[in-house]
Order: structure tokens, then sequence, then C-alpha cells
């Protein structure tokens, strides 16, 4: 293009000021990135959930148990395919900042239900027969580089005091869906039920089940949560979406917290880069006026202005980007599984580089209108 | 032949024909060019003389196309550019006028190379005729082996010259001048003179020049001097008053 070098010129010709521009595009860009990865993977587990699948918690809370006994009874209502069931065990692996769930199962039902979380078929089997069995998450098998056949100590915290139960790593899950969660350990219910004190047994945690149609899922929501009203132990029935969406906003209002702040990110490059190229353009009224004199249209004056400011917003972003996709793994690494799998998603990068541009011609757009409206006689004069 | 009366030929070059230009300050009203009429030929070197306020400049602007007159009319080689719009008289400048100034505005992250080869990057010539062309003006103005210097490493009258060289690139129709040498010492002056002279004679360029400066005005074809918005003909109207250079 032959108008390159004379808007390269131009955005060289004051380096310090280029330099603190592309780097308020590319802090705010690796912020956007960093809030945007917090939002996805707090949101995650809502996205992904299946739309066939009802969890059941105490009506309470989610800590009070629910009665094995009602499984059966849960079962027999019209619609429900499969039901399983979890325990929160709550232990720790050697030390307490090496967090990750773990889950008593019910081995019968699991893969019944949440289909998606793959174990081949020899590691399960081998795991069904090991009463001390154990299936790990790829990704705390490979935090903790175990592998199959380890023996692996998790002490309670929860129940029996402050007692070790050992575990036989016997196979390692996959989670199909891109995203999911691949850090749980789960084991058999049949020992946790074993190996907890008495008051603890013939209780589960939650029920998660399948529908044969999503379509009936407030029929069937419905039903259960009537079928246990006014007992001792009321049930609390959700889609498995509208269950992950309420253990996010345990933590308050992420998103909006998160849009916030991400919109005021952006509002102050907005104004920081409109000022820079306000200022960059009042400074050489008199060059643009002597190029409109010389033949430039109004458009090309406009070009120019848009083509600096987007080469700008183009590089701070892909430069705030490149380092958000440098630094995120490291991140998560180092939050050591206390937040859900953090991913820079193509989605996310996209984003972030559109809303890069439309600062870009934004902030460019009302100089550049002034540069092209300015009319050549009177900024020469100023000359 | 330059008239002043509105008798010329009718295909002379540039022909205007009661130009007026009037200003609103305030409440008030300033006219600054009545019933004007002027007609130069091609190959004419005119220079425009006067107070400040008479309305040179204006008049340049005017003749430039950078302004519009509030009555009259303006024709240049055939094309009535009074009536222009906007961008067709942006475009028209690009092919038919080429300015210099006073502080001879060159762009300063361009190179002198670069600064001449404005004009040609609106026309349709390939990279290499570009060069060709700005080795071409920078040639002329004596300045080939400086053309990869940026204005701020040459001297004042250096870049008048290479302001010169890209008023010239796209062989205009006619060159304007606003004061050329107003910020020049005598020697640099008489090097711009002596350039702009050469211009007209072996190039056959028309060049209409506004000045302060009377011993430049002499270099000039004819002199003309506005007074109460009117062109008047002859180098000896009111030569003193002007001598001390006032701006």
């Amino acid at each position: 293009m032959k108008f390159r070098q004379l808007i390269f010129a131009n955005l060289f010709r004051k380096k310090v000021r280029l330099i603190l521009t592309i780097g308020s595009f590319a802090v705010a860009l690796f912020l956007f990135s960093f809030l945007a990865v917090v939002k996805g993977a707090f949101g995650r587990g809502a996205d992904i959930a299946g739309a066939d699948r009802l969890v059941i918690i105490n009506r309470i809370s989610i800590i009070q148990p629910l009665p094995l006994s009602y499984r059966d009874k849960i079962l027999r209502i019209p619609g429900v395919k499969a039901i399983t069931h979890n325990n929160w065990f709550g232990g720790v692996y050697q030390d307490e900042k090496n967090f990750f769930p773990q889950f008593a199962i019910d081995v019968e039902n699991q893969r019944k239900v949440l289909p998606e979380l793959q174990v081949p078929d020899d590691q399960w089997t081998n795991f069904v027969k090991d009463r001390q069995g154990a299936i790990a998450g790829a990704k705390t098998a490979a935090r903790f580089h175990w592998k199959i056949g380890d023996r692996i100590p998790i002490k309670t915290t929860i129940f029996g005091g402050a007692s070790t139960w050992e575990f036989n790593l016997d196979g390692i899950y996959h989670s199909s869906t891109i995203g999911g969660d691949e850090s749980q350990f789960w084991f058999q219910w049949d020992a946790f039920e074993e190996g907890v004190p008495k008051s603890f047994k013939d209780n589960v945690g939650w029920y998660v089940l399948k529908l044969d149609n999503p379509e009936d899922a407030v029929r069937v929501s419905k039903a259960i949560d009537d079928m246990f009203a006014n007992s001792s132990f009321e049930t609390k029935t959700e889609t498995e979406s509208a269950f992950a969406a309420g253990w996010v906003k345990q933590f308050g209002n992420i998103e909006f917290l998160i849009l916030t702040i991400g919109a005021v990110v952006f509002f102050t490059l907005l104004l920081v880069t409109g000022n820079t190229m306000a200022i960059s353009v009042r400074e050489r009224i008199g060059e643009l006026a002597v190029l409109k004199a010389i033949g430039f249209s109004d458009r090309s004056v406009l070009f120019f202005v848009l083509a600096e400011s987007l080469t700008i917003s183009l590089v701070g972003g892909l430069i705030g980007l490149g380092l958000a996709a440098l630094a995120i793994p490291v991140l998560a690494a180092a939050l050591n599984g206390l937040l859900p799998t953090l991913i820079l998603s193509p989605a996310i990068l996209s984003v972030g580089l559109g809303t890069a541009l439309l600062v870009g011609v934004v902030s460019g757009l009302l100089p550049g209108i002034g540069a092209m409206r300015m009319r050549v006689v009177n900024a020469l004069r100023r000359v | 032949m330059v008239r002043v009366d509105g008798s010329g030929r009718t295909n002379s070059l540039i022909q205007v024909r009661g130009l007026d230009k009037t200003y609103r300050r305030g409440g008030e009203e300033i006219q600054v060019l009545q019933r004007l009429n002027l007609d130069v030929d091609k190959g004419d070197f005119v220079a425009f003389m006067g107070p400040s306020g008479s309305g040179k400049t204006t008049l340049l602007n005017l003749l430039g196309g950078l302004d519009v007159p509030t009555h009259g009319s303006i024709t240049v080689a055939g094309d009535e550019i009074t009536h222009m719009s906007g961008n067709k008289l942006t475009q028209w400048r690009a092919r038919h006028v080429g300015f210099i100034f006073q502080m001879y505005n060159l762009i300063p992250v361009l190179t002198a190379f670069q600064n001449v080869e404005l004009p040609l990057l609106l026309t349709k010539l390939s990279k290499s005729e570009r060069r060709k062309h700005v080795e071409t003006a920078l040639g002329v103005v004596g300045l080939a082996d400086r053309m990869n210097h940026y204005p701020r490493q040459l001297s004042g009258g250096q870049e008048q010259r290479v302001a010169i060289a890209r008023a010239i690139v796209a062989d205009p129709t006619f060159l304007l001048c606003d004061e050329p040498t107003g910020d020049l010492d005598r020697k640099s002056a008489d090097e711009i003179m002596s350039l702009i002279i050469r211009l007209v004679k072996e190039y056959g360029k028309t060049v209409l020049m506004v000045t302060h400066d009377p011993v430049v005005a002499k270099l000039a074809d004819l002199e003309l001097h506005l007074e109460k918005g009117l062109l008047v003909e002859g180098s000896h109207v009111q030569q003193n008053a002007y001598a001390g250079g006032a701006a």
C-alpha cells in the first residue's frame, strides 16, 4: 500500500507516546483475557451441563445429606432413565494446599448418568473389582504425577477424625467435552459406606439423574420435590446447568463483577487512546492541511487517522492477548486447582481483538472527523 | 499577457471575473476583494503585493481552490472552479496546482524524497515511475544528493527547494507561491528566486506569487498591487510604502 510509509512515519513520530499507548492496550487486553477466562471457568459447569440431567440436593443445603432410600422411589417416577449418587469426601492429599474434589461414587450407575467422563473399560473393570480402587481425572493425575497402580493416601477431615484412607489408582478418566472437569477423584461408595461412622451410613450427598427426555425436566423436578415435601429430608431438584450456575453464585455475582471491571477497563482505554489520538492530530493539523491542499481528499485524511489508531489497537491487542496466552497456563498451575480449568478460548481471543479494534475505531473517529472537516485555509493560517 | 481590466483573451490560462470575497467577523462584513478581474497566460510570472490584510493570500487561496468566492468566477484551463464540489476541487488541485508556502510546510517525519513523492501518491504511477519523477524534480532543484535527508537535516533554503520540488513533481498547470522567500536570508532568497525564474523561463511554468519584498517582486514579469480589494497594475505604485516589508 503506497500510503504505508506516511502512516508508519506518523505513528513513530513520538515513540514514547506510541509505546505507552500500545502498552495501555496490551495491559487492558491482558486484563480482559484474564477476566474472561475466569468468567468462563466459573460458568463452564453450566455451559457443559447435560440438558437431560437433574441434580437433587437437600432443600436446606448441599451439605445436608439425603437418604439412600430415595433412590428407588425416584427411579419409579415416569421419565427417569437412570440415577446415581455421590458423596463429598473432602480429604487432603499430603498437604492442605493440594486441593481437588474427591467423591464416593455409585459404581453401578456412574457411567450411565455421566457418560462424558470416560474411563477405558479394562481400567473400569479393575476399579469395580477393587474395593480400595480409585479413578482420578487426567488433570489431577498429571498434577501429582500419578500413574496406574500407585497407592494414594487421602487424609479425611470430615469422616472419622484425622484418619488416612488408602486407595489404589486403577484408572484415569478423561472428559469428552472441551473444558470438562478432569480434576475429580472417585472411589467406591461401598468403601465409603464401610469406612464412615454409623451416623453417616445410608445417606448420600446428592443424586444425579438422567431423563428419557429433556422436556420432562420441569415435570420430573416437581414430582420429586412434591414426593418428599414435608418429610425430614425435603429435596431441591433442578437441572444440572441451574445447579452449576447456583454453585457459582455462592461466590457472589461473578459475571456482574467481571463485566463491570471489564467495562471500566475498556472505557478508560477509550479515554486514554482517544486523548492520545486527539493530541496527535492537533499537533499536526498544519501538516494535514498541507496534505489536503496538495490534493488529498477529506476521506484520505480520515483514513490516515483511523489507520494509525487501528494499528495501535491491533498491535497492543495482539501483545496483550499473546501475553495472556503465555501467562494463563502458568497462572492456572499456580492456582493449584482452586479454580476450574482456565481456558483462553478462540472465542475470548476473537472478542478481545474485536473489542480492541472497536476502541481503535472509536478513538480515531472523533479526531479523524475533525481533521476531515477542517478548513485548509484556517489550518494553514495557524502554521 | 497579464490583464486586470477584464479584457483578456477568452483562452487565457487563468481567467478571473468579478471576484468578490467578503468575510463576516462578529456582526461586521469585511469586503476583502471587490469585483476583481485578472487574466494570466501560460508562462506568465506575476507578483502580488500589498499591505497586510489587503487580500493577497485570500486571492491566492481562491485561485488555488482552497477557498470559495462570495461572487464571481475563476476559470483555469477552461474549467470553472468556483462551482466545483469539495471533492472535485480537491481532485482539481491535485492535477493543476503546485503550492509553495512561506514556512515550506514539509512533513517532518518524511525524507525529502518522501515529501516530494506525496502528490504522486494520488496518481496511478507505479513505484518506479514515481521514483523517476521524484529524482527528476529533486534534480531540478539541485537536491538529488539530499533525497534521504529529513527536513531537520536541511537548511531553510534547502527545505524550500524541497517544497518547490514537491510543487512541481506532478507537473501542475500553475504554481502558487505564498511569500516563498519570507522566512529566508537574502542569499537563500536569491537562490529560491533564481530557481523560480528558471522554472518560468526553462520549463514554461506559470507562477503567481505573493510577496512583501519589492526586490523579489521586481523579479516577476509583472507586479500587481492589491488596493481596496482591486488589482492595480504597475510596479511603481506605492512601492516605497512596502519597501520596509511591513507585515
